[in-house]
């Protein structure tokens, strides 16, 4: 019997150091420190704000986020620009909205109930303008990869060269971070790309950090209600449960034996 | 037990439960006499309550704002978690409600497998449990397809087609459950259709459950019959609804947890991404509670076997009251069923680790093995065991174990050598 018990474990040991092998082969991703992660982690303001001009003004030329709205923007917990800041980058984009009475589309200046303008009429559109790949929408591309942000972070600084002897075909990229390393966006960053409004120096690096912490909140609106409700919360039922306890013990003290 | 012996103080009481009476019934549930050496590990029937209650709850909220339509059905779900007012509380509830409501399952229904409480007279309230968990499966399952994100679709393409594996009518069938040619939008509102139905079926077979239990009344971690009510039991009210109530709370601690803190850790990235037809993930791999049968499924080479297999798996259990010959219940008085208990458990955890990795090479070989040790313990170890195995004497009452030891243990011996 104690030998059935030992080679179990011995299979169970054996599992585990395999599945640490296969994951051994896996890149190791690059290591940020992210404010909104832990129990009271919320967004860094600025970085939402800044993440939100290298989406504008890099990603958004191909990158659509169609489950947002320029509200959004203004709400509590996301990058917060004044209801002012919001309604005028809304009014920055072409909305064609209509029928008119006349039956008319026609084009006005963005409002803050509109969802993000899209860079391209639809999918088929999309990829004919990027060599045949679709860039994914980014609403949810946060949550859509396995890696989640440190994915997200490592790939946009993975370009490499390609290593010797691997062939690359035109339109492709070798991305240290990409499954298969072969990629169809060129690198979207490069230093001093953009220039930060607040006077931040656009580093890859810096640029990386903002747009994913961008793209988490873009994914997860609520990550900060959410992490507050949830201290709220667990702390009531530590402290009913404590409560509970002593009453259970109470009761049962009625009884001759253990709870 | 007291229900018979119930009447209403009041007239109007007394009035209204002669023609209706569920003041007697109330008494009945309040009096119930329960062993007093329950541990905790028997608290988990009023957590699966709960987390009943919290799906249908919740699910009906989520079902005001889902729209159950391919091209549509993401973009709601995106909808519940921007715009509706705590809808994203309420989804990550739901979520992980399912994975929650498994677990306690789980522990459930291995609670009944160490304590031998599906032997005499409890067969029916078995049987039912594993209906009831059958029909869980098929609600998550469902329930995991209605987002419409790529493991919704595929999942749901990769399940449904095992029926074709069926000879003659397999794809006959497999079409008429799609609704046309592939999983598309006629899959998708009759799975939402299901998956508001089963519930409540799933609710009414519960009252079943627990009729059923307070038939003969629960077992215990002793497994011995006791005489109902004396001094071995308590009333359920207040003495287990207290005990209950908070293993309850620490679960919901947990719970909570999942949902506050990790709501998307026990989902697959892969379903945030919209459902394509076109595009197939890199591995497919259903929820983490349905992993253990999904390794069985891929552990045969030949697809009907497989299904077989995989279905025999689950239903093997309902015969599990005629497999284990063994009169005894509680594994703490079978040293040697308590030692192949755990390896059945340890072999089911094998299941569910090398199901979430691809069946090739080494995970298919520990799948194989794991799989026929997993019919192994219940068609050869569980009836053989029953007639070969010594077991330690059983004590006279659950007042000698729970009051720590006995003088009679002599007169147990003797009791023990009889029933040998």
């Amino acid at each position: 019997m104690k030998n059935i018990l030992k080679l179990i474990s011995i299979i169970i040991l054996f599992c585990v150091t395999s599945a640490n092998v296969i994951s051994a082969e896996k890149v190791e991703y690059l290591k940020t420190d992210w404010t909104f992660k832990g129990l009271f982690g919320k967004f860094d303001r600025a970085s939402l704000q800044r993440g939100y001009q290298v989406y504008t003004e890099v990603c958004a030329a191909c990158h659509s986020m169609k489950y947002l709205s320029y509200r959004n923007l203004s709400e509590k917990g996301g990058p917060e620009f004044s209801v002012a800041q919001a309604k005028a980058i809304a009014a920055s984009f072409e909305v064609t909205d209509g029928p008119n009475a006349d039956g008319e589309m026609f084009d006005r200046p963005g409002k803050l109930s509109d969802k993000f303008v899209k860079p391209y009429e639809n999918v088929k559109a999309a990829e004919a303008a990027n060599g045949g790949a679709y860039p994914p929408d980014m609403s949810v591309l946060v949550k859509a990869r396995g890696g989640g942000v440190d994915y997200i972070y490592s790939l946009l600084q993975g370009y490499e060269e390609a290593p010797s002897g691997m062939i690359l075909d035109e339109g492709v990229h070798y991305n240290k971070y990409m499954y298969g390393n072969k990629i169809k966006m060129s690198a979207p960053l490069s230093d001093g790309i953009i220039e930060y409004s607040d006077g931040t120096n656009a580093s890859v690096e810096q640029m990386s950090k903002d747009v994913t912490t961008f793209l988490m909140w873009a994914a997860e609106p609520s990550l900060e209600a959410r992490h507050q409700m949830g201290f709220k919360a667990i702390f009531y039922l530590i402290i009913l449960t404590i409560l509970v306890y002593f009453s259970m013990k109470r009761i049962w003290s009625r009884v001759e034996t253990e709870v | 037990m007291s229900d018979h012996e119930y009447t209403p103080k009041s007239k109007f009481g007394k009035w209204f439960n002669d023609r209706l009476p569920l003041l007697s019934l109330a008494s009945h549930l309040t009096d119930y006499p329960t062993p007093k050496n329950l541990n905790y590990w028997w608290t988990f029937g009023g957590i699966l309550t709960f987390c009943l209650i919290t799906q249908i709850v919740t699910g009906l909220t989520l079902a005001m704002h889902y729209i159950a339509h391919a091209d549509m059905a993401f973009e709601s779900v995106e909808h519940i978690m921007r715009d509706v007012n705590y809808g994203w509380l309420i989804r990550y509830i739901h979520a992980n409600g399912a994975s929650m409501f498994f677990l306690a399952v789980y522990i459930h229904i291995f609670r009944s497998l160490f304590y031998g409480s599906y032997k005499s007279p409890r067969e029916i309230i078995w049987i039912i449990g594993i209906i009831i968990y059958l029909l869980m499966m098929a609600a998550a399952f469902m329930g995991y397809v209605l987002p419409w994100g790529q493991m919704s679709f595929w999942g749901a393409t990769v399940i449904t087609n095992l029926f074709s594996a069926i000879p003659l009518v397999g794809e006959g069938i497999v079409t008429w459950l799609w609704g046309g040619y592939s999983v598309d939008n006629p899959t998708l509102t009759r799975f939402f259709t299901l998956h508001y139905l089963i519930p409540f079926l799933i609710l009414g077979l519960v009252v079943l459950h627990i009729w059923a239990l307070h038939v003969p009344g629960n077992n215990n971690p002793v497994g011995i019959d006791i005489k109902k009510p004396s001094k071995d039991t308590v009333p359920f009210h207040p003495y287990i609804v207290i005990k209950d109530g908070f293993a309850l709370l620490m679960f919901m601690i947990v719970f909570a947890f999942f949902v506050f803190y990790a709501p998307n850790i026990l989902g697959h990235a892969d379903n945030y991404i919209e459902a394509n037809p076109l595009v197939t993930p890199a591995h497919i791999v259903p929820e983490w509670y349905l992993l253990p049968f999904y390794a069985i499924l891929r552990s045969v080479p030949d697809k009907l076997l497989g299904v077989i297999a995989m279905l025999s798996a689950i239903l093997i259990l309902a015969a599990l009251p005629w497999l284990d010959t063994s009169k005894i219940r509680s594994a703490v008085f079978r040293p040697l069923y308590k030692q192949f208990y755990w390896i059945l458990v340890a072999d089911v955890l094998i299941l569910g680790y090398v199901g979430a990795m691809p069946a090739e090479g080494l995970y298919l070989l520990i799948a194989r093995v794991a799989t026929a040790y997993y019919f192994l313990h219940f068609l050869v170890i569980l009836p053989v065991l029953g007639l070969k195995e010594k077991t330690i004497p059983l004590p006279l009452s659950i007042t000698e174990p729970v009051m720590g030891g006995s003088p009679n243990i002599a007169m147990a011996k003797k009791k023990e050598s009889k029933i040998e």
